[in-house]
């Protein structure tokens, strides 16, 4: 009996040990008080045939984020930053919502399939400019993607003359509003690319030689790594990762306002990155954390007008729910913390075990 | 380090060649020079209240001097500077944000140059900075949109429970519209206690938040009857989340909001929101009436508030083909 015991105990240690058990906490904790403030919250039911409830919305909703989020790991994780993918999504949207006003069908699919694919095709072309001040001209990744964030939103206007452009294009609002098999297609598309890419980064060794090239890539270059063109590919997928974000987020309200599209994206897709675990230093790198990370935020965007927390207060609600996520996952807090629970009888034999890990 | 720096200059000189504004001295042959600082062209709306001010000077005779700040208060505080240095005979302009203008308008008031805000107010001590505040009483707009709904208040009860849930769409927190287009649906709404405002939360003016704040109060609030939006374009995101939980917007749900631009009044033509509330950018002819005023050293009222009206499902289907924004 003891023993059993004693190997819960190791394995709830295990378990707390892991990167992810507090954040999966924090999750659970978020969606537990929604639950007491709405008690249908969890009910999800099928409505015009597909499926229909907050969590659905969620995670729609969420995709955005996670989408990039997923990209911003990569960047991360070759100790770089990308600030400009708000400016990208941006363009994007704009691009493929100008398209769509101005050509002659305008409701057609075929248009739709064309704007996106242009869409997509200038993120790529943005990305690559990234990635060539990143790794060719061996600008700070936070200094040349600054460069886009601030002009990018600029090139978005001037695509858009300023207006917000409203489209009528039932395939183009399908990428947001639309269902496949009773699932909303952008959550498909975010976890497909997240799926793709999890299996590329963990299946080769593509995610060894990013974080490689994250942890030294003077090192990595010397032992026949190629840096350059792995720094140069992860911020044209950052980018690309944008781009479908961005005409997602377009679709989503059939209209792109070049102003207020993807405005602060990245600041929530790196604090995902970071809930997820990932070092903003480089090297190691959890896509599954990302993904933890990103529902978190979708969750807490849904929690704040669901309990009602006044349009004051909401900043401050989402700061000190992150603020004390990050302090669950810092050992260091964790063992302060522990300390003073254990100053009740029980002994000090935990804070010491704790420390070691720290 | 040097690439960095080289990077930044870059910046800086581009920067600065796009907000360089026009150097042409202000002649006195008895003729009006205005110096006009325009926030941006964020929105229709402001591309329409750009285009009535340019066009109602040229019919006023009313040399206009022109700059558009892109959204930043130092590009704005640029502009007055070198209309000061013009010696233009009136500056006007939207302030970008409330605070911060007492020096550059300090400067302004030594120049003896009159200056006129437009649109949006600044919060300085004092008043004797500017002449007058053109603009629309935002109070009113919150006051038109409450009496609205207490008027029709019985087939505003959608679920004919006796109750009538109000859901909330605000504007940005903290900024003007938003603060005082709550206060007056409010302090109407009080009038009736039939009518609850049951939730209320930001969409911060945009389609998608709004959207995504009327998805959740579907969820959370199974019997709103009616949703106030502080802008049009959060009720055009309201309309998509009502009709995703497919229920009609205008029907099932009835939707009031502000501004009356294009996209608004065609979904109100339409019968998916059910009134709207003026607030008009074409503050054109009443600016440049102002500034002939001013420039003869008459007195002027110091708050003018902008000619705006409202509009129903009808009204809005007869105005919307010559609707400009």
């Amino acid at each position: 009996m003891p023993e059993t015991v004693s190997k819960g105990k190791a394995l709830g240690a295990r378990a707390m040990a892991h990167h992810l058990f507090w954040p999966l906490v924090a999750l659970g904790a978020l969606l537990v008080v929604n639950l007491i403030a709405t008690p249908t919250f969890f009910n999800v039911r099928i409505q015009d045939g597909h499926l229909f409830g907050s969590l659905v919305d969620i995670v729609r909703n969420g995709a955005p984020v996670l989408l990039v989020a997923i990209g911003m790991t990569l960047v991360i994780a070759t100790r770089g930053i990308d600030l400009s993918v708000g400016a990208v999504a941006a363009i994007a949207g704009a691009v493929a919502c100008v398209y769509i006003v101005k050509s002659p069908a305008d409701g057609a699919a075929a248009t739709a399939v064309v704007a996106i694919t242009m869409g997509l095709a200038v993120s790529v072309a943005l990305g690559l400019w990234n990635g060539f001040l990143v790794s060719v001209v061996g600008i700070q990744p936070i200094i040349a993607t600054l460069v886009l964030m601030v002009a990018g939103r600029g090139i978005a206007m001037l695509v858009t003359g300023g207006q917000i452009t409203t489209v009528n294009n039932d395939t183009f609002a399908a990428l947001a509003s639309g269902h496949l098999l009773t699932l909303p297609v952008a959550a498909l598309i975010a976890l497909g690319v997240f799926a793709a890419t999890q299996v590329v980064v963990r299946r080769t060794a593509l995610g060894l030689l990013i974080e490689s090239v994250g942890i030294n890539p003077e090192a990595s270059r010397l032992v026949g790594v190629r840096s350059r063109t792995i720094i140069w590919t992860v911020y044209v997928f950052a980018a690309l990762c944008a781009g479908t974000a961005g005409l997602i987020i377009a679709a989503n309200t059939h209209s792109v306002n070049a102003n207020s599209l993807g405005l602060w994206i990245e600041l929530d897709a790196i604090l995902a990155v970071v809930i997820g675990g990932t070092s903003l230093a480089g090297g190691r790198f959890s896509l599954t954390g990302t993904l933890v990370g990103a529902m978190l935020i979708a969750t807490l965007t849904r929690t704040i007008p669901n309990i009602g927390i006044p349009a004051e207060a909401n900043y401050l609600f989402k700061a000190l729910v992150v603020v004390i996520v990050c302090l669950l996952q810092s050992p260091k807090a964790r063992a302060v913390l522990q300390r003073r629970g254990d100053r009740t009888p029980t002994g000090p034999s935990t804070p010491s075990r704790e420390e070691a890990v720290a | 380090m040097k690439k960095t720096l080289i990077a930044l200059c870059a910046l800086a000189v581009g920067g600065m060649s796009l907000s360089a504004c026009g150097s042409s001295e202000g002649a006195d042959d008895g003729s009006i020079t205005m110096g006009f600082a325009q926030v941006g062209a964020e929105s229709g709306w402001r591309t329409a209240n750009t285009t009535s001010i340019q066009e109602s000077a040229k019919e006023a005779g009313i040399d206009l001097k022109f700059s558009d700040a892109q959204q930043k208060q130092e590009n704005q505080i640029k502009s007055i500077r070198s209309y000061i240095q013009q010696k233009v005979d009136v500056i006007a302009f939207s302030p970008v944000v409330e605070t911060g203008w007492d020096a550059v308008l300090q400067e302004a008031k030594r120049a003896k140059i009159p200056v006129v805000l437009t649109d949006r107010a600044v919060d300085t001590e004092d008043t004797s900075l500017y002449v007058t505040f053109i603009g629309s009483d935002f109070v009113e707009e919150g006051e038109k949109a409450g009496q609205w709904l207490v008027d029709n208040a019985d087939a505003s009860d959608v679920d004919k429970d006796g109750a009538i849930n109000v859901v909330e769409l605000q504007g940005t927190t903290g900024s003007a519209p938003a603060i005082d287009r709550k206060k007056g649906f409010e302090d109407k709404i009080s009038a009736d206690s039939k009518i609850k405002i049951t939730a209320s939360q930001t969409g911060d003016f945009t389609r998608d938040g709004g959207k995504q704040v009327m998805e959740a109060f579907l969820q959370s609030n199974p019997k709103i009857d009616v949703v106030y939006a502080h802008n049009d374009d959060m009720g055009l995101g309201a309309i998509e989340a009502i009709k995703a939980a497919g229920k009609k917007p205008g029907t099932d749900i009835k939707i009031i909001t502000v501004d009356a631009v294009k996209d608004g009044m065609t979904a109100l033509a339409a019968g998916e929101i059910n009134y709207i509330v003026e607030c008009s950018p074409l503050l054109g002819p009443q600016l440049m009436d102002v500034a002939k005023k001013v420039a003869a050293g008459e007195e002027v009222p110091d708050r003018i508030v902008t000619e705006e009206t409202t509009f129903t499902p009808e009204q809005a289907a007869e105005a919307l083909p010559d609707r400009k924004y």
